[in-house]
C-alpha cells in the first residue's frame, strides 16, 4: 500500500488537476491517516468543486473524525444536487444508525440499495440495521470502551475479533489469572479456522458456519462473521452451548456493524 | 473389526442423521474402524477431524480453556463430531445439519469409553 501512495502522490504532484486524488484520499483515511486525507480531499475539492464523488471522500473523512454535524452537512449538500448519491444515502444512513435513528438509518440505506442493488456494503448495512431494528445489535454508544462489542454481555473479556492474518481488530480474551492473551489466541485462529474451512469444503459439506469446542476450563466458539474477519467467544462451563452459540450470532451481529463502520 | 468397537460404532450410527461413525489415531488421522454410509470418504474424514483437533488445541491452549473434549464443526450440509478418547484415539462423527448433536454427543462418549 506504501507503494501505491507513493504513486498517487507522484501522480498528483505531476497534475495536481488528477482524481488520482480521490483514491489516495480514500486509502489515507483507511489507514488512519485523517489529517493527510483531508488536506489532500480539499485540494482535490478546489480543483473538482462539483464533483460529488469529492464532496462524498470529505464526508467520509469528517465522519471518521466525528465531525458529524459537518459530514451530515456535506452528505446532505450532495442529495439536494442527486438524491440517489449511493455515498450520500449510505453515510447519511451510517450516521442515522449512530444515534440511533433507526427508522431514519432503514429508509437511506433502502433508498441506497434502489439505487445500486449490487453495493454489497449497502446490502450488508441493510441487515445490520434491519437486524438492530428488531433489537438484536445495540446502537450507538461509540463512546465505551471496545467500540466493536459495547453493551454486549461480557464485551470486556471473552469476544475476539480478529483480521483474516490473526491481528485483533476488537475485544479481548484473558486467562483464568485475568491476564491478556487475546494477541496469543488471536495468532492461531485464522489457522483454526482455514482448517474448518477446508474440511467442511473436502466433505462436500459446504459453508462452514461455527466450530464450537468443549473444554475442561472453558468453551470456544469459532465463527467468521464478514469476510476476511473471525469471531472467537471464550465462556466458562457454566455457559450452555446453546447459550453460547445465541452470544455468539449477536456478537457477529455487532461484529458486521462495526466492520461496515469501518468501511465506509 | 473388534466387536467392542463395532458395538461401539452401531451405536452411533444409530443415531437419526448420522452418516459415518469412526475410530482415528489422533495423531495421524488414521482409521482404526469405521461404519460409514455409502459415499462418505472416511478416510478423508479422519485425516480432517484428527488435523481439525489438532488446530483447536492450539486455540484452546493460547485461550488457557485445556485440551478439547468435545469438538462440533457446523457447515451448511453436514455436521463433524469430534470426541477424543483414551490412548490417542479420536470418535469421530458426520452427519446431516440436523444432527441431534446432544443424542450424538452421548454415544459418543460412551464409545470413546470403549477405548480404555
Amino acid at each position: 500500500m506504501n507503494d501505491e501512495i507513493a504513486a498517487l502522490t507522484d501522480a498528483l504532484t505531476r497534475d495536481p488537476g488528477s482524481l488520482a486524488f480521490l483514491e489516495l484520499g480514500e486509502m489515507l483515511r483507511r489507514r488512519g491517516e485523517f489529517e493527510a486525507a483531508v488536506g489532500v480531499s480539499l485540494s482535490g475539492l478546489e480543483h473538482h468543486p462539483d464533483l460529488l464523488e469529492a464532496h462524498d471522500l470529505y464526508a467520509r473523512i469528517l465522519a471518521d473524525v466525528g465531525d458529524v454535524d459537518r459530514a451530515w452537512e456535506v452528505w446532505e449538500g450532495i442529495l439536494a444536487r442527486e438524491p440517489r448519491h449511493v455515498g450520500a444515502l449510505k453515510g447519511l444512513g451510517f450516521l442515522s444508525f449512530g444515534a440511533g435513528d433507526l427508522d431514519s438509518a432503514l429508509d437511506r440505506l433502502e433508498l441506497a440499495l434502489a439505487a445500486d442493488p449490487t453495493d454489497p456494503t449497502v446490502v450488508q448495512a441493510l441487515m445490520t440495521a434491519r437486524a438492530a431494528a428488531e433489537g438484536g445489535v445495540p446502537v450507538g454508544s461509540p463512546e465505551l470502551a471496545d467500540p466493536v462489542f459495547a453493551g454486549l454481555d461480557g464485551a470486556e473479556q471473552g469476544i475476539l475479533l480478529v483480521d483474516e492474518r490473526g491481528q485483533v481488530l476488537g475485544g479481548g480474551v484473558a486467562d483464568e489469572r485475568g491476564e491478556d492473551v487475546s494477541e496469543k489466541s488471536a495468532a492461531f485462529l485464522a489457522g483454526a479456522a482455514r482448517e474448518a474451512e477446508r474440511t467442511a469444503r473436502l466433505l462436500d459439506m459446504g459453508y462452514w458456519r461455527w466450530v464450537a469446542a468443549e473444554s475442561s476450563g472453558g468453551n470456544v466458539h469459532l465463527s467468521a462473521p464478514a469476510e476476511g474477519s473471525l469471531l472467537m467467544i471464550v465462556r466458562d462451563r457454566s455457559v450452555p452451548s446453546g447459550r453460547l452459540a445465541m452470544l455468539a450470532a449477536r456478537a457477529a451481529e455487532a461484529a458486521r456493524t462495526w466492520l461496515w463502520e469501518q468501511q465506509l | 473389526m473388534n466387536p467392542r468397537f463395532q458395538q461401539a460404532l452401531d451405536g452411533i450410527t444409530r443415531v437419526g442423521g448420522v452418516r459415518g461413525a469412526m475410530l482415528v489415531t489422533a495423531d495421524d488421522g488414521l482409521v482404526i474402524a469405521d461404519t460409514v454410509m455409502e459415499g462418505v470418504r472416511g478416510n478423508a474424514v479422519a485425516a480432517l477431524a484428527a488435523s481439525l483437533m489438532k488446530r483447536f488445541r492450539r486455540v484452546s491452549a493460547a485461550a488457557s480453556v485445556g485440551a478439547p473434549h468435545f469438538l462440533h464443526l457446523q457447515a451448511d450440509n453436514g455436521t463433524l463430531v469430534v470426541v477424543p478418547a483414551p490412548n490417542d484415539v479420536l470418535v469421530v462423527t458426520i452427519g446431516s445439519p440436523e444432527l441431534n448433536v446432544g443424542l450424538t454427543r452421548l454415544v459418543m462418549m460412551r464409545a470413546a469409553e470403549v477405548m480404555t
